[in-house]
């Protein structure tokens, strides 16, 4: 039995400015009903940043609704051959940049603003995510809890390279410099990468005011516990975030999947399957 | 920035600013720090930094580099870090800057082969346009998403005035939860955990959060609300007070900080 896309997700967004700063530089964004969730932490001096992650959240948005209402996301695009959710997310992402990096070139006090980007499409039991910099795509499936996206930043080409090992890596004091960033140049490359979705999935897209704060064990025992009350969830890993000491903006998108939500198959298109 | 403070026998002989991206140690002439001593190799160690972080590489030197106690190849130092070379002690200083500078940990860019420090004018410039201001009161915005309409974007959300930065984590007394009736009458459970459930699930469950200020119980699921000394909670956090009584899915318990 298959359910529609709101049915079968549950979505809840949290966006605070933590325990010192005085802006929220974070901006969260979720369409249940099209199955988008996304995500940004601004970067940049007064209130640039959050110029910035309001101009991702905005135009990548309103870019990607008419794209998700008329397309089947996991058929290949005739001239690339990409799915089209990639050509869709990468395109969007590629506007969005142009806009913002214009903006940050003709007004002086929007000069080198940027923003991170963590963007998830969910469809017919499947999601694409597109990631810039360090926001991240958590997954809690069953008692596994994992991180799905990689960062963009120092500290994980650090790691990848074996200079530093994980342990280490909570003492340095490289934790915030992202090695990509939308706006900031003309050009950025989005990361995409397609997963299967399975119900009683839960997903998590947070900034680094999240995760720098509370230990990713931590964030999956609450999401486990609280599963079946996603609102309180939100709230809780907020409140962690805070009590830790809040050094950060802190958000949190949290997805759950209630059901299966493949798409309805008629009998044309299994046989046009068929014969491709 | 970073330094190493050299000295032997407790005798402080000098201070080296860690400015290079790569600092050697020796007992030759051509070492930026030179140790003329015969226990010191020609070559003995080197010192790599990025940015913030440094790492210490010992170059297969013939009486090894000490760290802490313990012979290391490679390390990543840490803030306090003794480095032994012989009968000399090199101090690794890298202090965390202070809480009051708010923008210390604002995420920023790096450029593509932008491993070298920005130019001292940008850098300045950068700073004071990043300079927020302290003691703002956080506003809250929170901004569920759910119904087939909803369509939210919630961005920025305008300062109010005066608070002080969070105060430090202080630890929490321990308290416990002592069942009052049903098969397991009398048992106890130690509330360790940030977050502990309790009730059946399917019909009733609450959580105790344990947070820097006290424990705070919540509703999570079911039809009924958790009762506390008879009156019955609303969807708001409570803090649990000692000795309160609590009713969940028809099991009491009493709560009580352990001394």
């Amino acid at each position: 039995m298959t359910m529609k896309l709101v049915e079968a997700l549950e979505v809840v967004a949290r966006t605070d400015p933590g325990m010192v700063r005085g802006h929220n530089e974070d901006a969260v964004f979720g369409d249940v009903s099209r199955g988008l969730v996304i995500l940004a932490d601004g970067m940049g001096g007064y209130n640039a940043g959050e110029v910035a992650s309001g101009m991702a959240i905005t135009l990548l948005s309103t870019g990607l609704q008419p794209l998700i209402d008329s397309c089947r996301p996991q058929e290949s695009d005739p001239a690339t051959g990409k799915r089209l959710s990639h050509v869709h997310i990468a395109q969007q992402v590629a506007i969005t940049n142009d806009s913002i990096f214009k903006a940050a070139q003709s007004q002086p006090l929007y000069a080198g603003m940027g923003t991170t980007l963590v963007v998830a499409w969910f469809y017919e039991n499947q999601m694409t995510v597109g990631h810039i910099g360090d926001s991240r795509l958590y997954r809690l499936r069953g008692e596994a809890f994992s991180q799905v996206t990689r960062d963009h930043s120092l500290l994980q080409e650090q790691l990848d390279s074996g200079m530093i090992s994980a342990e280490e890596a909570k003492f340095s004091q490289n934790k915030n410099l992202v090695t990509r960033a939308l706006g900031v140049d003309p050009e950025v490359e989005v990361e995409i990468h397609d997963y299967d979705v399975l119900p009683g999935d839960i997903y998590l897209l947070c900034s680094d005011g999240l995760n720098d704060m509370v230990e990713d064990e931590e964030i999956g025992l609450t999401l486990q516990t609280l599963q079946n009350n996603l609102e309180l969830a939100a709230d809780q890993l907020i409140q962690m975030a805070n009590d830790n000491g809040g050094r950060d903006n802190v958000s949190a998108i949290l997805v759950k999947v209630r059901g299966d939500f493949a798409a309805p198959v008629c009998w044309w298109r299994k046989l046009l399957a068929w014969f491709k | 920035m970073a330094k190493m403070i050299l000295s032997m026998d407790g005798l402080v002989l000098k201070e080296i600013p860690l400015d290079k991206e790569r600092i050697t140690i020796g007992r030759k002439a051509h070492n930026d720090i030179q140790i003329d001593n015969l226990a010191i190799s020609g070559e003995h160690a080197a010192i790599v930094t990025i940015l913030n972080d440094s790492f210490l590489e010992d170059l297969n030197s013939t009486n090894g580099t000490l760290v802490n106690g313990q012979p290391v190849k490679k390390h990543f130092l840490k803030n306090n870090d003794v480095v032994e070379l012989g009968k000399y002690k090199l101090k690794y200083i890298n202090e965390a800057p202070v809480a009051a500078n708010a923008d210390f940990e604002k995420t920023m860019i790096m450029r593509p082969g932008g491993l070298k420090a920005p130019p001292p004018a940008e850098e300045a410039q950068a700073r004071a346009a990043a300079q927020t201001v302290v003691g703002i009161e956080p506003e809250k915005t929170s901004a569920p998403v759910g119904q087939a309409t909803a369509s939210i974007a919630a961005a920025a959300v305008a300062p109010a005035a005066g608070q002080a930065p969070a105060a430090p984590v202080q630890q929490q007394l321990p308290a416990v939860i002592q069942l009052l009736n049903g098969p397991n009458i009398g048992k106890e459970l130690e509330l360790t955990k940030t977050l502990t459930t309790l009730g059946k699930p399917g019909v009733q469950v609450a959580v105790i959060a344990k947070r820097p200020h006290g424990y705070f119980l919540t509703h999570v699921e079911g039809a009924h609300y958790p009762i506390v000394n008879g009156n019955s909670l609303d969807p708001q956090a409570y803090q649990l007070e000692d000795h309160d009584v609590i009713e969940i899915a028809g099991i009491k318990m009493e709560f009580y900080f352990k001394t």
